[in-house]
């Protein structure tokens, strides 16, 4: 049995690291858009880029919840 | 991770964050010195050499250890000024602390052989929950009871106020999970890439393949090498101006 549970362990550990498709997913979005932003008013762009790494921290902790997830597994279950 | 080394590397990525005692190899009680403890010594005695012996000098023209001092606390003090407005300044001290004591432990992490004492949750676990206890006291005395209207959002139609509430406090209690857990997740894995490569190099001295893998596991490493760099202060940075702005919901929680 414990090998099955741990089986399991392992499994779920592996699985939780597809969150960070989602984080990557995010970040890059906010990246782009602003990037895509920046472009288009360049003037506007230098006060903006605080935002811009609020917008990025936001996002990668979804991506962040996942590795937590992971660690959970494999550590604390 | 596991009890038995991997039998194909050198020695396993993980090893680096081991925490052992300086002297011996005795068990670890709270007060004995650890390679944790060498290092964050080490980071402040850095801070307060830039810090204090920098601008010693007070120069008009100044030096280049002054420019980096005089840059760094402009750099914050416009930051905090910027995102949690004129009268955070109180606390700028305390960010300003927070953010050298994550850069230096970053960036002297960074060394071979070194110990990062940021890739610990334990370490950034405290960090966080000091943030969070500080700015949740701060949010109470400055505005009482209307702190409470950070959770209300007043904007919103009356009958998806409440489940709005829901969320926004398990987001509020989230926060020092977060923010701990981002700092040491991306110092743990990038240093854990790193080694990981690096236990590929030495395969040249095994087996054939090596002729190819060693050379693109060093090109590896150096290109992993110039990312951490960036992580190590982009990471300061975030955990800094993450705390400017739960600073400035608990000093205008307006909604």
């Amino acid at each position: 049995m414990e090998g099955i549970a741990q089986l399991g362990q392992y499994l779920g550990a592996g699985l939780a690291c597809i969150g960070m498709a989602g984080a990557a997913v995010g970040v890059g979005n906010v990246a782009g858009n602003f990037l895509n932003g920046a472009l288009r008013n360049p003037s506007a762009a230098a006060g903006q880029t605080a935002t811009l790494f609020i917008g990025m921290a936001f996002a990668e902790a979804l991506g962040i919840f996942s590795f937590l997830v992971a660690l959970l597994l494999l550590f604390a279950v | 991770m596991t009890e038995e080394h991997s039998e194909g590397l050198a020695f396993h990525p993980m090893d680096q964050f081991m925490v052992k005692p300086l002297f011996g190899d005795g068990p670890i009680h709270w007060y004995t010195p650890t390679n944790v403890t060498l290092w964050m010594a080490i980071g402040v005695l850095a801070i307060v050499l830039m810090l204090v012996v920098g601008t010693r000098g007070r120069a008009i023209v100044p030096s280049r250890a002054q420019s980096i001092a005089e840059l760094t606390y402009g750099f914050i003090h416009k930051m905090v000024e910027d995102v949690a407005g004129k009268d955070a300044l109180k606390f700028f001290p305390y960010i300003f602390t927070l953010f050298l004591f994550i850069v230096v432990s970053n960036f002297l992490g960074l060394l071979p052989k070194a110990f990062t004492p940021t890739s610990h949750i334990a370490v950034t676990a405290v960090l966080a929950m000091l943030v969070f206890v500080t700015v949740t006291v701060v949010g109470f005395v400055k505005n009482g009871t209307h702190f409470l209207g950070l959770f209300w959002v007043s904007s919103a139609p009356l009958a998806l106020r409440p489940v709005l509430a829901v969320i926004e406090v398990i987001s509020y209690f989230v926060r020092p999970v977060s923010h701990s857990i981002r700092l040491a997740g991306n110092m743990m894995a990038g240093h854990a890439v790193i080694k990981v490569f690096a236990a590929f190099a030495p395969l040249v001295l095994m087996s054939a393949v090596g002729v190819v893998v060693t050379p693109l596991s060093i090109l590896a490493i150096t290109a992993m090498y110039g990312l951490e760099i960036i992580v190590a202060l982009v990471q300061a940075y975030v955990f800094t101006i993450l705390t400017c702005v739960y600073l400035k919901d608990a000093l205008h929680p307006s909604h």
